[in-house]
């Protein structure tokens, strides 16, 4: 088990730091961060002295260096807009995102995963056809889509459910007593937004619970557990279940990390003010360094959020705890 | 209980040769094969069969123009509604955006953009990580570690909020989200192909070409790439549906296409704060459009995969 | 007093392609079995003994399908039974052994719990009394320290040790029949010979009928009272195993024995030429015509019947009644 664990945490450190180079790279090669002011028709010297302010007119290794020790140190960037570290505004706007990714999370599964293991148990059934098509339809229709078409119906035809914002309960991360309510309170606001991403994902989950489940059934310890004359439901409720699981929870926690992250149409639309939406504002107010920011710190919190789920995992399987 | 009787279908009375026909005609996925080619059709017939062009106006009857605007003549009337709600003509039948301009045939042509975009996105994407893939797989040791940690790393990167980065750098633009698709996604396919690669590799046929001493380029060229195609292909077509949706997104966000060309996404995003005024056919007909899309093009893609992976034939 | 079980004529089809393609995995198969006989099945790969294996006891896979035949457990007839009755029978009154230890047992659950399971639903022991009996059944099966492995996981025991387990569960329902499909393929060499010697103990103790699958005469000839032979799907020889032995009646058991390498000569490896036949496509008359060396005129165009010849000796051949014709 902890050698497992150190193999993880070492192959974690790689990719973070593959993965911010990657950014590093590929924002210089494709193209100019300057220019995002630029279009606004600013004239030269301003750009020049843009260019100053954010390091970017130094020898391109210098630049490298600048950047892994200002992200080693836990600096992220300074909003150009804000004028704060992006890392203060990331923190205060994430409880939103993973509020509403939980929420996502949680449709997804009670949605996904029911399905699957009927389409599963039926397979080429009826139900199953069905089933196939619910997943289709999921991760065919774009959030967005889905999130109109929501606003639509229930917000303003029929003005069931508010459209815009999370409510006023906030979480500060310096106020323990806002901690617990923040999860609670105002899910009126929360419903149609966790419903618009969490179809897409409730697609996936229905297919991989599907797959998963008919993996196990097909398997030889099913089989012998039929022979052994167990009833089936108990097959299904005992064996079956647990070892279909695995995958499927592995599949779900990173989806809720990917969820977290690409909320950003759904936050736009829902005017939800997550991380996502910083993403957006960032880019209307060309304040490049804010939009750099919220991509490392997004890809900082997935990789740390694997490693998690890895000795998770390892915690789970019964044959990686009990190894040395 | 003596015999269970076979059941008799109709079909096992047939002849060898029309039962063969039947098994192949009955699997071809005929729904998403239909509804590619009528978006392809549109697509490339656009110019022609859109009762409007893409760009200008539609030039309103005086009847509509009093109407709204109690003049005699305007240049163009917004915001009418599909034809069968009141206030809609046959001419516009889904209705015209707040610029006047027919809703139906900038759907017919979005459907040029978002074909074009999404196919050549995908394409790169494919050509850059089949090749990525396909050295890494057979070359082994080092480039086999270096290409699939530079994967590894970049797959995690969530793909939305890596387009939306690139696209901060690079500024909307047509062949701008094409270039973006290609970056973000070649991953996908490197990781698939390189597995499959290492499969390969042990195979008769490529040790024979190599005790033969057939060149390693030559044997990428004729035995591994053709063998992968597989895969790759049905990668393509799954993934085809998600160069839709980010594509869709991005402009909605409005670092994909600019205006005013008419994505799909765009026409959805221009008609938000409308869509608080109760103006919903602004927002749902391209939403239908791009599900329609993705739809036929999954669709597809797990036919194709069900179809060449001979073991999930019988589920 | 009817045989414990008995199999007649049973045919059981595979259906695909929406019933375009069909395949005759069993096609007339007979066989009776009494107490405390232990009955061989051999045959190549795809003959048809594993799929009779799991029609006797209906859990054949969703595309077959049983079109004929009777299958007997002590005179009640099992084709007719629901599937919840049929659940009775597996693990209570016929249970089954797989080839593959290491894929037989669940990953996630203990030793105690997966041997306890036949026991706890067909026995209905509980508590202190259905450990005691989990105890004894690892015992007999010769795993040291029942007491402690009985908490582990399958993945901490070696295949001998799996394999053995696996037989633990098949005696914990306490059954009349076993049903051992391939019990041996996957071990190591040296522990084969003390997984039949098991076997063979626990048979003797408990007086169970033994139904032993294999492709490998040498354990037949250790193991076995009775054999069939399995071609196609239908049985082409069965007789005592001495019989068999020392008189093959039908020319694909003699091919068979014929392939055994022989210890001491250096004579060229025999192999029957041709290919296992299509199950889809069989040929006209005999299914072994093909490929073997006494093919007759008749043997092309009609396929033989079941002929009982008075040694005792089952074959599905022309040739007996041909030898025994131009015998006079």
């Amino acid at each position: 088990m902890r050698k497992y664990i150190l193999v993880r945490a070492l192959y974690s450190v790689i990719t973070l730091w593959l993965l911010v180079s990657i950014v590093f790279a590929m924002v210089r090669l494709t193209g100019d961060p300057v220019k995002m002011k630029g279009e606004v028709g600013a004239d030269a010297t301003y750009l020049e002295r843009i260019r100053h302010d954010w390091g970017l007119d130094q020898p391109l290794y210098r630049q490298y260096t600048n950047y892994i020790g200002n992200l080693l140190r836990g600096d992220f960037g300074h909003s150009f807009e804000k004028s704060l570290p992006v890392r203060t505004i990331y923190f205060e706007r994430l409880p939103n995102s993973l509020k509403l990714g939980f929420a996502a999370f949680v449709i997804s599964i009670v949605l996904g995963v029911p399905l699957g293991m009927l389409s599963a148990l039926k397979v080429n059934s009826w139900w199953d056809n069905v089933g196939k098509m619910i997943a289709l339809l999921g991760l065919s229709m774009p959030g967005f889509f889905v999130g109109m078409v929501l606003m639509i119906i229930f917000g303003i035809e029929l003005g069931w459910l508010p459209v815009l914002g999370k409510g006023s309960s906030t979480f500060a991360w310096s106020n323990p007593s806002t901690w617990v309510p923040f999860w609670f309170r105002d899910w009126p606001h929360l419903v149609m937004p966790a419903f618009a991403l969490g179809w897409y994902f409730s697609g996936a989950m229905l297919r991989i619970t599907r797959s998963g489940m008919l993996d196990v059934l097909g398997s030889d310890y099913i089989k012998l557990v039929r022979l052994k004359g167990v009833p089936e439901r108990m097959v299904v409720a005992k064996h079956a279940l647990k070892n279909s699981m695995i995958p499927v929870l592995t599949f779900a926690g990173l989806n809720l990390l990917i969820m977290v992250n690409v909320a950003v149409v759904i936050e736009v639309i829902f005017n939800w003010p997550g991380v996502g939406q910083l993403l957006y504002d960032g880019l209307s107010n060309r304040d490049f360094p804010m939009v750099q920011g919220v991509v490392l710190m997004s890809g900082l919190m997935i990789v740390v959020l694997n490693f998690t789920i890895d000795v998770l995992y390892g915690y789970v399987d019964p044959r990686i705890r009990l190894s040395r | 209980m003596a015999t269970i009787p076979v059941r008799a279908t109709p079909i096992g009375n047939l002849s060898r040769v029309a039962r063969r026909s039947y098994r192949i005609v009955a699997e071809i996925p005929s729904l998403p094969l239909l509804m590619l080619s009528i978006l392809a059709f549109v697509a490339v017939f656009a110019p022609v069969i859109a009762p409007h062009g893409k760009l200008d106006p539609v030039k309103p009857t005086p009847e509509q123009c009093q109407a709204k605007f109690g003049m005699a003549n305007c240049p163009y009337v917004d915001n009418v509604p599909p034809f069968w709600t009141r206030g809609g003509t046959f001419d516009t039948p889904l209705g015209t955006d707040f610029l006047g301009r027919d809703v139906l045939s900038r759907l017919m042509y979005g459907a040029q953009i978002s074909l074009v975009v999404a196919l050549t996105g995908t394409l790169f994407a494919g050509g850059i990580g089949t090749l990525l893939g396909v050295l890494a797989g057979y070359m082994g040791k080092w480039w086999d570690q270096v290409i699939m940690r530079i994967t590894d790393a970049w797959l995690t990167l969530p793909s939305l909020v890596f387009a939306i980065l690139l696209s901060s750098v690079r500024g909307p633009g047509v062949w701008n989200v094409v270039l973006i698709l290609a970056l973000v996604f070649w991953s996908r396919y490197s990781r698939a192909v390189r597995g499959e690669v290492l499969a390969l590799r042990e195979r008769e046929f490529v040790r024979l070409a190599e005790i033969n001493g057939i060149g390693k380029l030559k044997i990428i060229r004729r035995h591994l790439i053709p063998n992968v195609m597989n895969t790759v292909m049905v990668l393509f077509s799954l993934q085809v549906g998600v160069a839709v949706i980010i594509e869709a997104s991005l402009s909605f966000l409005g670092v994909g296409v600019p205006p005013p060309e008419p994505s799909w996404g765009l026409m959805m995003a221009q008609e938000r704060e409308s869509l608080m005024e109760g103006k919903w056919w602004l927002a749902v007909f391209p939403g239908i459009c791009i599900t329609m899309l993705v739809l036929s093009a999954n669709m597809l893609g797990d036919w194709l995969r069900v179809r060449l992976d001979p073991q999930l034939r019988n589920r | 007093m009817p045989p414990l079980l008995r199999v007649k004529d049973l045919r059981a089809y595979y259906f695909g392609f929406r019933g375009t393609r069909v395949v005759k995995a069993i096609d007339g198969v007979s066989f009776s079995l009494e107490a405390g006989e232990t009955f061989g099945l051999v045959g190549e790969s795809g003959c048809g003994k594993t799929s009779t294996c799991h029609a006797i006891v209906r859990l054949l896979p969703a595309s077959a399908r049983i079109v004929g035949g009777r299958i007997e457990l002590e005179g009640e007839d099992l084709l007719g039974k629901s599937q919840a009755e049929m659940r009775e029978i597996r693990g209570r009154r016929i249970a089954t052994i797989l080839q593959d230890p290491m894929a037989s047992l669940d990953p996630l659950f203990t030793i105690y719990d997966q041997v306890a399971e036949p026991a706890y639903y067909h026995r209905a022991l509980r508590g202190p009394r259905l450990r005691q009996r989990v105890k004894e059944l690892l015992s007999a099966v010769r795993i040291p320290s029942p007491e402690r492995r009985m908490k582990d996981l399958p993945h901490q025991m070696s295949g001998g040790m799996r394999q053995r387990i696996v037989g633990a569960i098949a005696l914990a329902g306490g059954p009349q029949v076993i049903i051992a499909d391939e019990p041996t393929t996957n071990l190591d060499v040296t522990i084969q010979l003390q997984y039949l010697n098991l076997l063979k103990d626990l048979q003797r103790a408990s007086g169970v009928a033994l139904i032993f699958v294999t492709h490998n005469l040498g354990i037949v000839a250790k193991m076995c009272d009775k054999v069939a032979v399995m071609y196609a799907g239908k049985i082409v020889e069965m007789q005592s195993v001495r019989g068999l032995f020392y008189h093959p009646r039908h020319p694909y058991t003699r091919a068979l024995l014929n392939s055994i390498p022989k210890l001491g000569t250096k004579a060229p490896l025999y192999i029957i030429p041709g290919q296992p036949p299509d199950l889809s496509h069989l040929p006209a008359g005999c299914s072994f015509q093909p490929r073997c060396a006494s093919a007759m005129e008749r043997c092309r165009v009609e396929e033989p019947s079941e002929q009982h010849l008075d040694d005792g000796a089952t074959t599905r051949c022309w040739l007996p009644l041909h030898e025994a014709t131009t015998r006079g």
